[in-house]
């Protein structure tokens, strides 16, 4: 599939975004009230702004963004429409919690009660993300039980990166920040890695024979077209393919720098900085994959002899 | 409403017979001809006239060459592919606008070009490579079993059927109810095996494919093979002549035989 930009940039920032502000949510539910405005304001602020580039990216992918409202009509069938649906839902529970929680609102009560809601839509909001590319049968790679899993350990484990970072900055950081990151970073990269495990192995069931119903011995001998057409351009996309080796080892060395920087940080603190940009780029990486590597099953009509 | 309706009894579908199309294209340029101007118009290319030029297109024709087992030789199967009005289409499911929908009275899948917002996902959704996005207009396009034709009493009755299937020199597209089990359409698919495309997919397609007939001919279109040398003198002499008058490279004469069968250069 063609990687486009935005949709990498919606599904990683509104990751990053929702994995930073559930922890925000977590940690204001166990501790309350934040130790001080400007730590609460700043992370809620980093996480709010992160996770509206992502949406606002993804209606730059749209043809009509203007009509994007229309999109959180059909919940009842399509995890599209959810996703957009949860997110509004989370922005004022969002919000009402960053109100308790910094203390403008005096209520200590609801923090708790806020924070587990607000954790819980990041939570709803990603997994109906990862949910709207694992519900399509048509694309092998993504019609896997891990995606969903894998959607939630990223944007956890740039989350978690994200929170020290802050937290370092507010003189707040505690060790038990980095072990979270060293988790979620390490549940990312085996989950990752089962993954890319399974779509290698898995059997391509598809054929072409199949497909045309015209048995083996097919291949195509005339193209459908004299110029590019939509089909060959949004799901012909090869590059990915010829370079994921090299991309997955990547991914890989940029996770295990990110979890060697983290797993530092607990003696010099300042490293969380830089676990910042290495988290990013592997989690742009992996998503960047994701998309390129998946191959549609509207290739065997094309020439493709399995999918 | 992008959720399913129940199934009805009318589904509205093509039968393709795979043995008589020609592979003239002429369902396809009139299916562009046609929608240019109907319900889904203006269907605009980008960069018309120029190089690049690139649009949509709700039916394309595709060659196959298959080898059948056991012998040399191969036949060509022309293959229309457009879209085939699924009964359980994810196409319609995955769309959050609710602008791509399934009618319930009559099964044809279509996309409100006024409510779409060009989030390119059901055409990730279709198994078959029926949707094209339109880049003038930034919504999705598709073939809409030309619903503005088959109801529209302003044209003859004999034009009350899509233009691909009215354009077909040989007959090879018909349109009919497919629910209907005694209609003509059912009883063709029925006498000739009409099968679904990726059936495994679940999608259900109303549209079905008429494979293309068994061969009337069975003996082998015989594939004449070049004469082996005989290795006698006067072969030897003729193709020292011939090196001579053709001046051959030295390696084309080392290797006077030839019995692949294949004509090279
Ligand atoms: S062929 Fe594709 S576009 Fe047409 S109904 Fe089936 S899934 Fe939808
Ligand atoms: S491109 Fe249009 S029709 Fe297709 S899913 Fe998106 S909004 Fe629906
Ligand atoms: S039924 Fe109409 S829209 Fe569909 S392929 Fe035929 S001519 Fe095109």
């Amino acid at each position: 599939m063609n990687p486009a930009y935005s949709v990498i940039l919606f599904t990683t920032a509104s990751g990053a975004g929702y994995g930073l502000l559930s922890l925000l949510a977590l940690a204001g539910a166990s501790h309350g009230r934040a130790s001080t405005q400007a730590f609460a304001f700043t992370s809620l602020f980093i996480a709010l702004t992160l996770i509206t580039i992502g949406l606002l990216s993804s209606t730059l992918h749209l043809g009509r963004p203007e009509r994007a409202w229309r999109a959180l009509s059909q919940w009842r069938s399509s995890w599209l429409s959810r996703e957009g649906v949860a997110a509004i839902i989370t922005y004022p529970i969002a919000i009402t919690f960053g109100a308790c929680w910094s203390g403008l609102v005096d209520a200590p009560a609801l923090i708790a009660p806020l924070g587990y809601f607000t954790a819980f839509m990041c939570l709803i909001t990603v997994f109906c993300t990862g949910k709207i590319y694992s519900s399509l049968k048509t694309i092998r790679a993504w019609d896997n039980p891990l995606v969903c899993p894998i959607y939630i350990a990223f944007a956890l484990a740039t989350g978690a990166v994200l929170t020290a970072a802050i937290a370092n900055t507010f003189g707040r950081f505690v060790i038990f920040q980095a072990i979270l990151a060293m988790v979620a970073i390490v549940a990312s990269s085996v989950l990752k890695f089962i993954y890319w495990r399974k779509i290698d192995n898995a059997k391509r069931s598809h054929t072409m024979a199949a497909a045309t119903g015209l048995g083996e011995g097919v291949r195509q001998w005339e193209v459908p077209h004299t110029s590019m057409n939509f089909i060959m351009k949004e799901m012909g996309y090869v590059v990915g393919r010829r370079h994921a080796r090299k991309l997955r080892l990547v991914v890989l060395f940029f996770l295990n720098l990110s979890f060697l920087l983290m797993y530092l940080s607990t003696n010099w603190q300042w490293l969380t900085y830089f676990a910042v940009p290495t988290m990013a780029i592997a989690a742009w990486v992996e998503r960047w994959l994701f998309f390129a590597e998946a191959e549609h099953v509207v290739g065997l009509f094309y020439g493709k002899q399995s999918a | 409403m992008t959720s399913l309706p129940t199934p009805s009894a009318k589904k509205l579908g093509l039968v393709i017979d795979l043995d008589t199309c020609v592979g003239c294209q002429a369902c396809a340029t009139s299916c562009k001809e046609w929608n240019a101007q109907g319900d889904s118009g203006p269907l605009t290319d980008t960069d018309p006239q120029g190089k690049n030029v690139t649009g949509p297109w709700f039916n394309r024709i595709h060659g196959y060459e298959v080898k059948e087992q056991g012998r040399d030789d191969s036949r060509i199967v022309n293959f229309p592919r457009s879209c085939l009005h699924c009964e359980e289409p994810a196409c319609v499911t995955v769309c959050p606008t609710g602008a791509s929908y399934k009618r319930a009275e009559d099964g044809i899948v279509l996309i409100n070009p006024d409510t779409c917002i060009g989030c390119k996902l059901c055409s990730w959704a279709c198994p078959y490579g029926a949707r094209e996005y339109d880049y003038t207009q930034g919504v999705m396009k598709k073939c809409t079993l030309c619903v503005d034709r088959i109801y529209n009493t302003n044209l003859e009755p004999e034009d009350q059927v899509p233009a691909c299937v009215k354009a077909c020199p040989t007959g090879a597209r018909h349109f009919g109810d497919l629910g209907d089990t005694s209609s003509d359409v059912s009883l063709l698919v029925k006498e000739r095996g009409g099968y679904d495309l990726l059936p495994e997919m679940g999608y259900k397609p109303t549209n079905k494919y008429l494979p293309p007939r068994a061969r009337r001919n069975t003996e082998q279109a015989h594939i004449e093979k070049l004469p082996k040398s005989d290795g006698s003198t006067m072969e030897k002499l003729f193709l020292w002549a011939d090196k001579l008058l053709s001046n051959k490279s030295a390696s084309a004469a080392a290797n006077p035989q030839d019995d692949s069968g294949k004509l090279e250069g």
